[in-house]
Formats: structure tokens, sequence, C-alpha cells
């Protein structure tokens, strides 16, 4: 059974390995599908439209899906690798070795906010942007720029301690867990971390920056967590309900999956540790 | 200073309600359906005082103005407005909250689609929209 570690425990192996995997499906053509899928639905997803993948109950397990089909192809790659998460209630500056240039690289010079360290700079060739909002071929970063704090460990807390898991409008004017973590509103958990980070990051097209992975991990652990805690409580809604996927509706674009296929993870990994 | 005394063209016309009108951008990349303020109470009363702009923002221009639905630039749905700058329509939409979001700041909300704009230019560091 493969294992999602925390980024901060891999040894350098394991940072080599994944980068690199990151970097070969990169140049085999695969990894801007992941990009376009996304952007895609960041553009058709809205409050008062059809929904899936944000502003909506199926974030959380839309983007599981996403995951899963993203580990499974650097596995593709090399076998050894699974996806890593950024506790980013823990890790939470600028110098933490995630930035490292042996593995993510670091924040954006200031002049025009170009990563110029690691793999994933301009520079080593090996990471020029397909799909951009915009005319920029380099990846960007501005941390804490946009706005100075990630989410506390507390606040995190006061967010799994939410019962329901969702609540009609079904949208960003929701209450309920899956809002509140996704973010908009409340405290703000996953919305900021995109913020904080910056650059790529505040995008539609955010998975042009590696972390975008390690920071949807994490909230799939999270989500996970939330579950352990309240095992009495499960996805909502439960039935049809108009512009948004019910438990038993299959989520575009796969059209296979539903969110019930999505509440077990452990059938396709497990985290290292709980949260 | 004001938000609007940068403004190049600060007339704030308004059109006949029904009537559209096309707007050609610069480069003649998008053609948008311009109408009145919008038909929906709620996207109306949220857009008061700040329903038009064009202006010159960090060196860029912004134009901003409810479209009708469905208008040719195609993607602006549920807003029921549009943003260009310098030209090139700045995707983006409006939560159910009144605030708005682009995809160049996808994960952060605008009280307004000028605010929006502005941002935008902001983040574009003199960089086109595709």
């Amino acid at each position: 059974m493969a294992v999602r570690k925390n980024q901060a425990t891999l040894t350098a192996k394991e940072k080599r390995d994944f980068v690199n995997a990151v970097l070969e499906l990169k140049r085999a053509g695969g990894y801007d599908d992941f990009v376009s899928t996304h952007d895609s639905f960041i553009k058709s997803d809205s409050d008062d439209g059809p929904r899936t993948a944000h502003h909506a109950p199926s974030f959380l397990p839309w983007h599981r899906r996403f995951l899963l089909q993203f580990e499974q192809a650097l596995q593709g790659v090399n076998p050894d690798v699974t996806l890593p998460y950024w506790d980013w209630t823990a890790d939470r500056t600028p110098t933490a070795s995630l930035w490292g240039s042996d593995f993510l690289g670091g924040d954006g010079r200031r002049s025009d906010g170009q990563v110029t360290t690691g793999a994933f700079a301009f520079s080593g060739g090996k990471w020029p942007l397909k799909v951009s909002p915009d005319n920029r071929t380099f990846l960007r970063r501005a941390m804490g720029r946009g706005v100075a704090e990630l989410p506390t460990r507390a606040e995190v807390n006061s967010v799994l301690a939410l019962p329901d898991y969702d609540a009609a409008p079904w949208n960003g004017s929701s209450e309920g867990f899956r809002n509140n973590l996704e973010g908009w509103r409340g405290v703000n958990l996953h919305n900021r971390v995109h913020v904080w980070v910056g650059g790529l990051m505040l995008t539609g097209m955010s998975p042009n920056d590696p972390v975008f992975w390690l920071h949807h991990c994490f909230v799939d652990k999270l989500w996970a967590e939330w579950q352990s805690r309240h095992p009495g409580q499960g996805y909502l809604p439960a039935d049809s309900t108009d512009n948004v996927v019910a438990l038993g509706d299959a989520m575009k674009p796969w059209n296979d999956t539903t969110p019930a296929d999505m509440l077990d993870h452990t059938g396709h990994y497990t985290y290292d540790t709980g949260f | 200073m004001s938000e609007s005394s940068r403004g190049s063209d600060l007339t704030r016309r308004r059109m006949l309600q029904g009537a559209a009108v096309a707007l050609t951008a610069a480069a003649g990349t998008a053609l948008i359906g311009l109408t009145g303020p919008t038909d929906r109470p709620a996207a109306a009363a949220g857009l008061a005082g700040s329903d038009e702009f064009d202006e010159v923002y960090q060196g860029r221009r912004i134009q901003g103005r409810p479209v009708t639905d469905g208008a040719a630039a195609g993607h602006h749905h549920g807003g029921g407005y549009a943003v260009l700058i310098d030209g090139r329509p700045l995707h983006m939409m409006r939560n159910s909250d009144g605030t708005w979001i682009s995809v160049v700041n996808h994960y952060q909300t605008f009280t307004t689609p000028r605010g929006l704009a502005r941002a935008a230019v902001n983040e574009l560091q003199g960089a086109t929209l595709v």
C-alpha cells in the first residue's frame, strides 16, 4: 500500500525521485493536461451555475480523484513515488526545506516574481509554462505578499470541528466543513494557501506550480481527518440537487467516479500520520 | 488621488436599456455585446456607482462594462460583466455574495470589477493576457 508522507520527512532520494518524475511527466507532455483540466473547471465552476471542482460539495472528492490520476501518472514514471503533503501549519516560511533547491525551489525574485532556484526555475530549461493566463512562460511565486500568514493549527482544528460536511446552497456561501476548508467562508484555509504562495498559485492554472499537489494532498488529508473525527457524518448532498454533484452522481471529466467512490481513500493510499 | 482621476476616458454614458452595441477591442480580439445595467436586480444593485469604467492604471488600459449573458465573449457567465485589459478579455465571474474573482486572482475575492481589474494588472507586471 502506498503511503503518502509529510514532505518535511522525505529523504534526499525521495525528494529526487518525486522531482524527477514530475519533470519527466512534463517532458513527455502529460503534465500540462492536468493544468488545462484544472483551468477548465476553474472557468466553468460558479456559485450560481453547474459546479464540480470548486465552490461545490464535490471540491474534495473531485480533487481526490484528480490527485490520484496525477499520482498514477507519476508512478508510470517511477512506481516508488507517492504524493507528499505540505503541512502548511508547520512549515510556514519561505525558508522551509520544502522550498530548497533540492526540492521545489524557492520564492520568486522581487523584480518579476520568477523562481530562480531548483529544478523548476525557468533557466533550467525543464519547466516552461505551456498553459498560462498570460504570455510569461516562467514559474512565479510571491510568498507572503498577497496574505501575510498561512493558516494555523488552531484554525485548522476549528474547521475540523465543524460537524456538517456541507449545506445548502452548496456553493461558496455555504456553512459547513467543505466551504470552510475550501475557504470562501470562515478562517479560510485552502484559498489562503494559494494566495500566500502567490504567482501561478493565484491563478486558475495553479497546477503549473508543483506545490499545488503538495498543498492539495494536505487538503485531502484534512478531509480524511474530518471523516475520522465525525464518523456519523457523510458527504452531502446525498440526493440529487440542481447544479451540484450528489453522493451518487458521476463527476466530470471522468464520468466514471462518484463522490461515494472517493469517500474511503485507504484502498488507494494511506497517510503516514494523523493531523 | 481618487480612483477615477487617473482615467483616460471618464464618460459614464448610460446605454439605453435593451440597446446593444459592440465594443471592438483594440486588437480586434474581442467583441462583447453591451447593454445597459443588467436586468438582474441583485447584480444591478451591487454594481451601483461602479458599473462602468475606462481608465489607465499602471500604464494599462482597463475597461469594465455590464454585458448581456451569452455575449460574444462567451465565457463571461454568471457575472453579467466584462473586463478588458488593453483590449483583451479577463476571464471573471461573480460570487453569490456579490464579490468577484478572475482567472488571474482566482482564490481571493474583490468587491468591484475595477478592483479585480487593477489586481490583475498588478499581477501581470506588463505581461499580456492570452
